[in-house]
């Protein structure tokens, strides 16, 4: 084993400069020059895979930034990675340069000062990003204070095929009733996936009378009461969803070919845009539509962040300020590429960025962002973690 | 190919001559075979090292020490482990028993018949297509809105839309078991065909034929017990490996719970370390489980002995031998065949535009999925590619080395040694891996290829040694005696006489580590920690996101870079001894 310790001594390379000052941005862009990232991002979604090779082709041209997508199965994976290379020493030049991040993982690192900043506020393009009516500031209640730059926005839509369920529903109380009236077609995602824990927290915001009690931390003497009203929702549920809730789709994505083969007529999704774009790709029907229920839906943001051992901090600051431009937020925008929402504030930005947002056809299946009703706030992570375990614990394993 | 691989077998049992050569340059060649067992077992001894210590509580990363047993009380406290057991044993006895039972009655009812010829042929090629791939195609072909169901609505079944059966992911894994078996049920069949070559065959059955047995009968009875005795390390590495597969049951098997061997690595990722403590203890469970279920096996076959005396004694003739051997040439048809449609149902979603249930084939066909998704699968196929080939070339040289070794010194592994050969196949992964990941994060060695390199060779090496080693020992010696003759030294009769000779030999040998090398995913994924994306740690990561036509293209990539190689192992010796008319085959 020794020798593995030497031959790993002798491939990593010997890097301990000190951290660049994301407010001299002259510096970083001349440091950042033929750096290497390595941009650890969920890969399940090809379209998002698509995305991320064309930010890495426009760093590279205008920046020599090299970029690499390190795919993941969960952002987890990535956490973990970093808090392992932090235990082992390895604190100049760890495996990951910036991560696609927001709720618990986000709140993970931070809690564990496993972040480099704050920086996110000094980037240039902070300057056009909307931070009075979106949420950039605060990542599932969580202060963000400048370790992590938002990208992209996202709202909880049910996407629907209107050639089996024409008409929408509008709380989670119709979905019950409309799934026990019609077993077999809905499902969600199998939590801990980021979306099926979403699902729980949907449901839990819309039934709930008030759901501000889960904007504070989970406390083991509130825990079981507040969510008990959606362990009697999800009892009535499970026998009516798809497989009899024997199986669960992994992720949002995986929903969609359910759709196509019509296998189901209702799935969730996170991004407002997703399904024009999957009608595009020919991987849902051109009847879908999409909604979002009448008290609205849970929103959120999507961040990147660099971790604290990164050895490439500067060519990381370049893709994340470059993510905040509005030429990536159009692309990303386009229903055609992502349909993800943008952060950006459409008054800050000049009147020819702005006519590029206001050209894009945002899709047959995509809501206008005055149709999406209400953001609901995202609940604490506590939360988030404490459903999903108990989740697994109840529908995860067989009985 | 495979062939090569049980001839290995067969060699324990024969006595050839050791020709002993004296010389000079004794430097590197006498310590390779230490090298070689070094390598073999070095990464599976430390892996259970690594394995232990979290298991009990011991993680200095984690600034954890032990010992405790704590990490066992919370793997017992998760209320999906009874299940998860169950599916691991229950699926990887299952799929080996049936495995074996098709291939025996296969072998037994149509050995030396045309139709036999015809599906070794069909299934040799099936041999090399990955695990992964092979259980994409079978999901695609057998969900209620797959293939085979299209094929027959709505016309037969009246169904215009999937009904909603659980088939894929089923609570019990008879799909993920049905995965397995169409992957064994060609190796279990090259490996026994390759033995039957010592089991006296052809006068066994006259013998038995002329006591008025069935063709069936006779061979089970008389034939049988010989081969079995030669395929047993292979049956025993199919059952560990159905024990404990990643890849297969996370695309085939069920989620709620999954199988002991999908926890584990769920377990490894967990972003809590102190997790990782509890993934240990169900690593050392996993272990256990195998040896356990290995043990039992072995008591089966003694069971399966004395019921064999008894019904070999009664002296039954067979009068159902056509309705059985019918039956198992059906299921061997029926196992080529969801390999081979579900590489081309891969291949149709790889063209695929909108294609809706429950159309047979797609609304149009595109090369688009490939434009969009041909670059990844590019840059996934020179990592894997570079991977394998500088895995293959180590287990070649090593291999070489050893038998060259041997050759000239006698260094020679005896009968149990050969074990040895066996031990990092018969190990489970998710026993060992695991630990060598950990172990490799405390001495801060867990980044990049080579670790991952070193980690393939575990597995490549076995399967190269056991393909290479008897055309290396059939070599005609007189050849070596001849080029010594006339002034060669025994490195040039290697080079320039042996290793030619032997060419295509060696070819197959590089195409069977190749395409083990290119089908490992626990492997690449833990050792690599995620950075080193080959085309298996790709396509198994989408089948998350469920985008088939991404799938599709991955899929193919990662066969056709399996299959390459054998392909080559064909033509180049065809064309480089294209003058040379008894050395064209080899």
């Amino acid at each position: 084993m020794k020798h593995l310790a030497i031959l790993a001594a002798l491939i990593a390379p010997v890097a301990a400069i000190a951290d660049p000052n994301p407010a001299d941005w002259d510096a970083v862009k001349a440091e950042a020059k033929g750096q290497t990232v390595y941009w650890n991002a969920w890969g399940g979604s090809t379209t998002t895979n698509d995305f991320l090779a064309w930010v890495g082709s426009r760093v590279s041209e205008d920046y020599g930034v090299i970029l690499e997508h390190v795919k993941l199965t969960n952002t987890a994976d990535a956490v973990t990675r970093v808090l392992a290379e932090k235990q082992a020493g390895e604190n100049d030049d760890g495996a990951i340069d910036m991560i696609w991040i927001n709720g618990v993982n986000f709140a993970a690192m931070k809690e564990a000062d496993l972040l480099f900043g704050p920086y996110a506020e000094q980037l240039p393009n902070w300057s056009v990003v909307d931070v009075a009516e979106k949420t950039v500031q605060s990542d599932f209640t969580v202060p963000t204070d400048g370790f992590e730059s938002p990208w992209a926005m996202a709202q909880v839509v049910f996407v629907h095929d209107t050639a089996d369920m024409p008409e929408r529903v509008g709380s989670m109380q119709a979905l019950l009733e409309w799934a026990q009236a019609n077993p077999g077609r809905f499902s969600y995602p199998q939590p801990p996936d980021f979306l099926g824990t979403t699902f729980l927290k949907q449901v839990l915001v819309d039934i709930l009378p008030d759901a501000s009690v889960l904007s504070a931390p989970a406390t083991d003497e509130n825990y079981a009461e507040v969510s008990a009203p959606l362990w009697a929702y999800l009892d009535a549920l499970t026998p009516n969803l798809w497989r009899e809730g024997k199986a669960y789709p992994a992720t949002g994505t995986a929903m969609f070919p359910l759709i196509a083969d019509d296998e189901l007529d209702l799935s969730i999704s996170f991004s407002p845009g997703a399904a024009s774009t999957a009608i595009a790709n020919f991987e849902l029907p051109d009847t879908v539509r999409t909604f979002v229920l009448d008290k609205g839906t849970i929103g959120n943001a999507s961040f990147v962040t660099v971790p604290y051992n990164s050895g490439s901090k500067a060519g990381a600051m370049i893709v994340a300020n470059f993510l905040m431009s509005p030429e990536a937020q159009a692309r990303a925008q386009d229903p055609a590429i992502l349909g993800y929402g943008t952060v950006l504030d459409m008054t800050a930005i000049t009147a020819d960025e702005r006519a590029v947002f206001d050209g894009l056809d945002l899709g047959i299946a995509t809501l206008s962002p005055a149709d999406r009703g209400t953001v609901q706030a995202e609940p604490h992570p506590s939360w988030a973690t404490r459903l999903a375990d108990d989740w697994a614990d109840r529908y995860g394993v067989a009985q | 190919m495979i062939g090569r691989i049980v001839t290995a077998l067969r060699s324990k049992l024969s006595t050839d001559v050791k020709t002993r050569h004296d010389h000079k340059s004794r430097r590197v060649l006498p310590v390779l075979p230490a090298i070689t067992l070094l390598a073999m077992l070095g990464p599976v001894i430390a892996g259970l090292y690594g394995t232990i210590l979290p298991a009990f509580g011991h993680l200095p990363a984690a600034g954890l020490t032990g010992p405790t047993l704590s990490p066992f009380y919370d793997l017992f406290d998760w209320a999906g482990l009874p299940r998860a057991v169950m599916l691991s044993v229950g699926v990887g006895v299952g799929a080996t028993a049936l495995a074996l039972t098709i291939v025996a009655l296969l072998t037994a009812g149509w050995s030396g018949t045309p139709a036999f010829r015809f599906l070794e042929r069909l299934l040799s090629p099936l041999l090399s297509v990955p695990h992964a791939a092979a259980a994409f195609g079978l999901a695609f072909l057998i969900t209620p809105s797959g293939w085979l169901s299209r094929a027959v609505s709505p016309a037969i079944t009246g169904w215009d839309r999937p009904p909603d059966l659980l088939i894929v992911q089923d609570t019990w894994g008879l799909t993920m078991m049905a995965g397995l078996v169409i992957k064994e049920v060609p190796f279990l069949l090259l490996i026994t065909l390759a033995a039957l070559g010592q089991a006296d065959t052809g006068r066994s059955a006259a013998v038995a034929k002329a006591l008025g047995y069935g063709r069936l009968t006779g061979w089970l009875k008389t034939v049988f017990p010989r081969v079995y005795a030669q395929i047993r390390l292979p049956v025993y590495v199919v059952l560990a490996y159905s024990m404990s597969v990643v890849d297969v049951a996370v695309i085939l098997g069920p989620n709620t719970p999954p199988s002991l061997s999908v926890y584990i690595v769920r377990l490894m990722s967990d972003p809590d370390l102190a997790m990782r403590l509890q993934g240990a203890a169900a690593a050392l469970l996993q272990l256990a489980l195998v040896i356990g279920a290995l043990m039992a096996w072995r008591i089966g076959e003694a069971i399966v002995t004395v019921l064999g005396h008894r019904w070999i004694m009664s002296g039954t003739r067979g009068k159902i031998d056509p309705i059985v051997g019918g039956l198992a040439l059906t299921a061997g048809i029926v196992c080529a065949f969801l390999v081979l449609a579900g590489i081309v149902v891969l291949g149709v979603w790889s063209f695929a535009g909108y294609w809706s249930f429950p159309d047979f084939l797609p609304d149009q066909l595109s090369g688009r999925n490939w434009m969009r998704f041909g670059p990844g699968t590019v840059e996934a196929l020179g990592e894997t590619a570079l991977i394998a080939a500088v895995v293959t070339l180590a287990a070649l040289a090593l291999t070489v080395g050893c038998l060259e070794a041997e050759y000239r010194y006698g260094l020679r592994l005896s009968s149990r040694g050969i074990w040895l050969l066996y031990l990092p196949l018969l190990v489970p992964q998710t026993a060992f891996l695991p630990g060598l990941q950990t172990l490799m994060l405390n001495i801060g060695a867990d980044v990049g290829r080579l670790p991952v390199m070193l980690a393939h060779l575990v597995f490549v090496l076995p399967y190269v040694f056991l393909s290479l080693a008897d055309p290396f020992r059939a070599w005609d010696v007189r050849m070596g005696v001849i080029a010594n003759a006339l002034g060669a030294r025994p490195d040039r009769v290697l080079w320039k006489v042996r290793l030619p000779m032997l060419l295509r030999p060696v070819l197959t040998a590089a195409a069977v580590g190749f395409s083990v090398s290119v089908g490992q995913y626990l492997a690449t994924l833990l050792i690599g920690g995620g950075r080193v994306a080959t085309l298996t740690t790709e396509a198994v990561a989408l089948a998350s996101g469920g985008d088939r036509r991404a799938i599709g293209v991955y899929g193919l990539m990662q066969t056709g870079a399996a299959l390459i190689l054998f392909a080559l192992a064909l033509i180049v010796p065809a064309i480089v001894w294209r003058n040379r008319k008894g050395l064209r085959y080899g």
